[in-house]
């Protein structure tokens, strides 16, 4: 049985159809990556399978039990988190209770403190500035506390919205080495990416979304050889 | 995290320091008694340099000696305003804070808290209790029955009348919260008289105490007068400083108030972090229907009656308040609070000391209070402590 899964999943924005039926799956411990254009509903399947959306039709499956009726903060307490798109730090609580906010399902202070650490580890940059406020850190550096922010939670599946946008490249490798780590340690990732080369280079398996579909599903490296992947999101002719 | 770090560098645990716990909880209370000195150092000099300048045209009382001698009850008097409408402002700016919704309901959820003192005392009259209970031991029960019967109150305002528009466009909740005033003023007057309690109730108290000395004063070579507050409006000023501090402390120290000030930066990101919206929206109701309702008692307790009618001015005052200071700011709305207090006061008391009479102070006071108003928003339409947020996308 898949730790998540998506099963003809119909999401609306209004009266616009943005889900067309998705089904995806992951495994416990696999990085999964949804790579597609802007406008292609790689966030909106997040938003769906969060909670934030509700899907018309379909089913969003956690451990094998439906989570689509679901509110958000109950999809959180079974595990699922996420690291929203924009990064969505709040501008005005302080790094360090961000990352507090972000264990607020927990009461475990002692595990919680050794976390807190571990994120620190993670990201240093982090612990120069544990008493700014969130608005004040650089776009980087508000991406570093996203993660970490989630990672708070425990997650069992961490889904994390383009988590390279608007960041320096050497700064993207970074993060995608961290994302890697993270996920060595036993979290389940659902990654969503438009730079799909940095995606399909630590993913295990992936989707490609078109205009609310998955037309292609493949493993990582055979995306990676597959022309049309290659032409359409590898910019390469 | 699955791995914990068990070799490596010291563990990078940050902690609250003692000193930002402090800044934190007392910090806004410091900076309200900046505005407090403040205010009363700038008006009480205007007014003085005023009565000097207009000495010369009266030869029946001596201007200046007249202004002084009452400056300090004047003080008295604006502090107490203030921190009336500092508790009444809290509750208008922490549910725009976390709902961007004025709730034009909360003057009435004041005004319920003073009945509910009223019926308390009148409760404990009719009983014989009334001295028995103490001075103390009195106010705190009364201000936590009125605490108690308007957090409450608003709580269920806000799931009956406000929960099911939020997604409504954003005139609809607030015609909602204007039907629901109108309604809890009929209400607590077919109540009020029917109870025997009196559309004028009376709000009884045991002995607080006689006025408090705190020095004297030397206004002229041969004359003294004593500085002296009244028991009712100390008991005001405690009590009102204690529930600011204890709101400090808990929106900005505890995970509740963490999640409360989450909410109100960016509710869907909140509800990811595991918080259920709805309930710290609730929660956030409770208390600031808790504090208008601590804030009626003691305004029944200081007036000594209350009517169905009382909660509407302070109420909008309050709210202009809560606009003055920055509305969403709690330190803000503190803050537009003391201002406005003071500057009631002092027109209050000195308008018609210096036009010999022609302009009634009290009557006046409004006018002049919100033409201020108008002229600080007209040049910072943020509000005393509003701050830009830029927010990063």
């Amino acid at each position: 049985m898949p730790l998540l899964e998506l099963k003809n999943v119909h999401t609306y924005y209004g009266n616009i159809h943005a889900l067309k039926g998705i089904s995806l799956a992951v495994e416990q411990g696999e990085i999964v990556t949804l790579i597609g254009s802007n406008g292609a509903g790689k966030s909106t399947t997040l938003r769906t399978i969060s909670g934030l959306l509700k899907p018309r039709q379909g089913e969003v499956l956690f451990n094998g039990q439906r989570i689509d009726t679901t509110p958000p903060h109950k999809i959180v307490e079974l595990g699922v988190l996420q690291s929203p798109e924009g990064r969505r730090i709040f501008p005005r609580l302080t790094v360090r209770e961000n990352l507090e906010i972000g264990a607020f399902i927990r009461s475990d202070k002692a595990a919680m403190a050794r976390d807190m650490d571990r994120v620190f580890q993670l990201f240093p940059r982090l612990y120069e500035r544990v008493n700014q406020r969130g608005g004040t850190l650089s776009g980087g550096e508000q991406q570093m506390l996203a993660i970490g922010r989630a990672l708070m939670g425990r997650p069992k599946v961490l889904l994390l919205d383009e988590p390279s946008m608007g960041l320096a490249p050497v700064l993207v490798e970074q993060i995608f080495s961290i994302i890697s780590d993270i996920n060595a340690q036993g979290t389940t990732i659902l990654l969503v990416e438009q730079n799909a080369l940095m995606a399909l280079a630590i993913a295990h398996r992936g989707y490609v979304l078109q205009t609310g579909q998955i037309v292609l599903a493949d493993s990582a490296p055979a995306l990676r050889t597959n022309t049309m992947v290659r032409e359409a999101y590898l910019g390469v002719v | 995290m699955a791995v914990e770090a068990t070799t490596g560098p010291e563990p990078l645990v940050a902690r609250r320091s003692f000193r930002s716990f402090m800044s934190e909880v007392f910090g806004p209370l410091l900076q309200v008694l900046a505005f407090v000195i403040g205010s009363a150092t700038i008006l009480g000099l205007l007014v003085v340099l005023v009565a000097a300048a207009l000495r010369g045209t009266r030869t029946d009382i001596d201007l200046l000696q007249g202004t002084i001698s009452i400056l300090p009850q004047v003080i008295v008097d604006g502090l107490v305003r203030g921190f009336l409408y500092a508790t009444i402002a809290l509750g208008y700016t922490m549910v725009y804070g976390v709902l961007e919704f004025i709730n034009f309901a909360h003057g009435e959820i004041f005004m319920v808290g003073a009945f509910a003192g009223a019926f308390f005392s009148a409760a404990l009259a009719a009983s014989g209790m009334l001295d028995g209970l103490g001075p103390v031991l009195f106010v705190l029960a009364a201000v936590l029955l009125g605490m108690a019967v308007s957090g409450l109150l608003a709580m269920s305002i806000e799931r009956v009348a406000y929960r099911p528009l939020r997604n409504a466009p954003r005139l609809v909740p607030l015609i909602s919260a204007i039907g629901v005033s109108l309604v809890l003023q009929d209400v607590m007057r077919m109540i009020a008289v029917n109870s025997g309690l009196g559309f004028n109730a009376s709000f009884k108290t045991p002995d607080l105490g006689a006025p408090i000395v705190l020095g004297q004063m030397q206004i002229a070579a041969d004359r003294t007068i004593p500085i002296s507050i009244d028991s009712r409006s100390l008991i005001f000023i405690i009590v009102a400083i204690m529930m600011v501090t204890g709101l400090n402390y808990l929106v900005n120290i505890t995970k509740l108030g963490t999640a409360i000030r989450a909410v109100a930066q960016d509710r869907p990101t909140a509800s990811l972090m595991g918080i259920d919206v709805d309930r710290v929206i609730a929660i956030t109701f409770l208390i600031g229907g808790a504090l208008g309702g601590a804030a009626g008692v003691l305004f029944g307790m200081r007036v000594g009656t209350v009517n169905p009618y009382i909660g509407f001015l302070p109420g909008l005052k309050a709210f202009t308040a809560a606009v003055l200071g920055g509305i969403g700011n709690i330190t803000g709305a503190m803050v537009g609070g003391i201002v406005l207090g003071f500057l009631e006061a002092f027109v209050a008391s000195y308008l018609s000391l210096f036009t010999r009479g022609q302009f009634s102070g009290p009557s006046y006071a409004d006018i002049v209070a919100f033409s201020i108003l108008i002229l600080i928003l007209i040049f910072r339409p943020s509000g005393l402590l509003g701050e830009v947020v830029t927010q990063k996308v």
